[in-house]
């Protein structure tokens, strides 16, 4: 085998060369086709979440006792009565509403201002006392506000409201929507704030420079200029924190109740989509009966939408963020 | 401010007001923000001041070296403290791997190939939406899938494989001074009673192995009291126990601590994955081209260069993901159920309980008493969340070197 003089010179073993190169290549593809997999593992859980949920769901619609038009448009949800078995989803859809609806007349406002005044007023000192408590709040384990909610907010506080002025005469049960939502709000609060501070943050400062130019006040801008230039951020905001709302389990499980009910009035206990699951979960699950795939196909309606929400506020959230690039 | 010079009087006065008046609309609003804002501090100092006074009663050494009873004031959250300690291990040691290779499969191979980069985009929309389904459908999804394993591999009562475990039939001796446990080896948790024949080697609860000694159902019991301690009547009932070692494993799963740490890691894999590519987005670009014009290879480069500069970011954005799986307590009720659990998990197949579950299984009871037991349980967890954000703060501020 010719060998040419560098060859000689440097010792190299041209055949050495060519196998080491051809190891460190089907290394890289091994290592690269491992990273793949990984990232294929992702794909895998939301297949396996849709799956099991359409299979399990599809399941308990062929029992004889569910009917699709009782599920789709039916209000009363009573699956453990032994002959009134009644699979009306409208119902917890309506806890789930109500408590949703508490928290978020509760953090939505405070959230947005909040983050306006982090944003454009607030001086350095007062920040770093603010996001810390923040982000504090925000790490607290749920069943802390549960906890909260349940000992503290629903005896001490809502209890506490005379109801008699405003004459109503039913008072705060001890397990009611109410309380839930409020704890449900302060755990979406931090959610809300930081993200709409990174999209009031992304308004380009020359927006605001012209408008001080032209003689407004620090309020003028924030509320006429800054707000609106980022509104499609804080919208985004707003979808993502009910999203999370929705999805809230153990604060509800532990102060909302237990009785399904379709209403509005957030004094009395109601049961949410995620505390129904929670609730047969705790059951005998061993006996698979219809309450146990009811929980499926409520899974299934929960997986769904905060799925619908999360995707809308994701595409929100990119689009604003194309606009001022 | 207003240089401007008007001429007419009134409607001098009039432009005065306006800007008067916006003025203090800016500063009413200034106040208002900062009342609102300080709401979210007051409320986190109610929240914590509330349960720091209901639980600070019960908060002692016994509380977290003890077991639940049913008095709460002899209640301990020592089982389930290690309960969470196995449970986040084991949900640790399933996410990080995966979690940190995704992250660089999206960070690190920018595609060239059109399919490819659809995958890309198509795994990228698939973990947004991953890191917003609520934590209960994981639940539901880790008790299909670890627990129940689709039910394709029979039920926990009759696994369909398992190792570490010695089945025995367990049998009282005839002994009139003490208590002696007899155990009869058998093979397997299916096989039937055994009969019991004279000479057969036994071992008792003690671990001794000894000769067993039958005899009829109506003889006579031996006098030698040595020897009734290895006695059994021909006709003995037996019951069928299990012993298992500490790496005893089973499969399906069952509701066992492995499988809680695995429905756990689908909760924390999306937030990992996301953390660990901002972490590796941050590393600067001069020191990939660096490296690759050096002539090393992608992998060379990543793993040599860019990894190690990432390191400090992606071991933050772990500790913060663990401290959100150690709070998480919907997935584990799911997995778990409401058991009454007084010790810790002996093995990775045990039953278990973890500390949020623990709370809120206190926090549901109506007695008061208990509710100052799950105040004391709180400050627990809260001590150790604030344990491990410590922990991430001080590592971030110690590895923090400047990268460009």
């Amino acid at each position: 085998m010719a060998r040419s003089a560098q060859e000689i010179l440097h010792g190299i073993n041209q055949r050495e060369l060519t196998a080491a190169r051809n190891w460190q290549r089907a290394k890289e593809a091994g290592i690269f086709s491992g990273l793949a997999a990984s990232a294929t593992f992702s794909v895998l859980i939301t297949a396996t979440i849709i799956i099991v949920l359409f299979t399990e769901s599809i399941r308990f619609f062929e029992r004889p006792e569910v009917s699709l038009a009782d599920f789709f448009f039916g209000t009363k949800w009573s699956p453990l009565l032994g002959s009134e078995k009644h699979f009306g989803i409208w119902a917890l859809i309506s806890g789930t509403m109500q408590i949703t609806f508490v928290a978020m007349v509760f953090a939505l406002p405070l959230g947005l201002v909040t983050a306006i005044y982090l944003s454009e007023y607030a001086p350095r000192r007062l920040r770093t006392i603010l996001k810390p408590a923040l982000e504090i709040l925000a790490g607290i384990p749920t069943v802390v506000y549960g906890f909260f909610a349940l000992t503290f907010i629903t005896p001490h506080i809502l209890q506490q409201i005379p109801l008699e002025w405003l004459g109503l005469e039913k008072g705060f049960e001890s397990y009611n929507a109410a309380s839930a939502g409020i704890a449900v709000g302060i755990l979406c609060l931090p959610i809300v704030t930081s993200l709409t501070e990174d999209a009031l943050q992304a308004v380009p400062q020359s927006l605001r420079d012209g408008a001080f130019g032209l003689g407004g006040t620090k309020f003028d801008v924030s509320t006429k200029i800054v707000v609106p230039a980022a509104l499609s951020g804080i919208i985004s905001a707003f979808l993502l924190a009910i999203a999370r709302a929705v999805g809230e389990t153990m604060i509800v499980a532990l102060a909302a109740g237990s009785l399904p009910r379709f209403g509005f009035d957030i004094r009395s206990e109601t049961q949410p989509m995620t505390g129904f699951m929670v609730q047969m979960a705790l059951g005998d699950v061993s006996n698979f009966g219809t309450e146990y795939y009811s929980m499926y196909a409520v899974a299934l309606v929960l997986f769904l939408m905060t799925m619908a929400l999360t995707i809308i506020g994701q595409f929100i959230r990119k689009r604003y963020r194309e606009v001022y690039r | 401010m207003n240089q401007v010079i008007i001429l007419d009087p009134q409607r001098r006065q009039q432009a005065m007001r306006s800007s008067t008046w916006r003025r203090q609309k800016n500063r009413i609003f200034v106040w208002f923000c900062v009342a609102t804002a300080f709401v979210s501090v007051l409320v986190l100092f109610v929240l914590l001041g509330a349960i720091v006074q209901q639980g600070m009663a019960k908060l002692n050494l016994d509380f977290l070296t003890s077991p639940p009873r049913p008095e709460p004031d002899q209640a301990g959250i020592s089982p389930a403290l290690w309960g969470t300690v196995v449970v986040c291990l084991v949900c640790a040691l399933a996410t990080l791997p995966i979690g940190v290779a995704t992250a660089i499969f999206l960070q690190e191979y920018q595609p060239k190939n059109r399919y490819v980069r659809m995958f890309h985009h198509f795994v990228q929309l698939n973990i947004s939406n991953l890191a917003g389904v609520p934590s209960v459908v994981y639940g539901i999804i880790g008790l299909t899938a670890f627990v129940g394993m689709f039910g394709l591999l029979g039920n926990p009562m009759h696994p369909a494989w398992e190792i570490g475990v010695r089945y025995y039939d367990q049998y009282l001796a005839e002994s009139t001074a003490e208590d002696v446990v007899l155990l009869v080896p058998v093979e397997s948790s299916d096989s039937p009673m055994t009969k019991l024949e004279d000479g057969m080697t036994v071992q008792t609860s003690r671990g001794e192995t000894v000769e067993l000694n039958v005899i009829p159902p109506r003889g006579s019991l031996p006098s030698d009291p040595e020897v009734r301690k290895r006695t059994l009547r021909a006709d003995a009932e037996g019951g069928r126990i299990s012993r298992k070692s500490w790496y005893y494993l089973r499969m399906p799963f069952g509701r066992s601590a492995l499988a809680a740490g695995l429905t756990l890691m689908l909760v924390v894999l999306p937030v990992l994955i996301i953390s660990s590519q901002e972490a590796l987005m941050a590393v600067p670009d001069s020191l990939r081209d660096g490296a690759l014009g050096l002539g090393a290879t992608r992998w060379q480069t990543i793993r040599r260069v860019t990894l190690p500069a990432a390191i400090p970011g992606i071991m933050t954005g772990s500790i913060i993901a663990m401290s959100r799986a150690i709070g998480e307590a919907a997935p584990i009720l799911m997995i778990a159920g409401i058991v009454y659990i007084s010790s810790a998990p002996g093995n990775l197949m045990d039953d278990f309980t973890v500390m949020p579950l623990q709370i809120y299984n206190w926090a549901g009871r109506p007695q008061v008493e208990f509710h100052e037991v799950a105040a004391a349980g709180i400050i627990v967890l809260l001590a150790v969340l604030l344990l491990f954000n410590g922990v991430a703060v001080f590592l971030r501020y110690k590895l923090e070197k400047p990268l460009s």
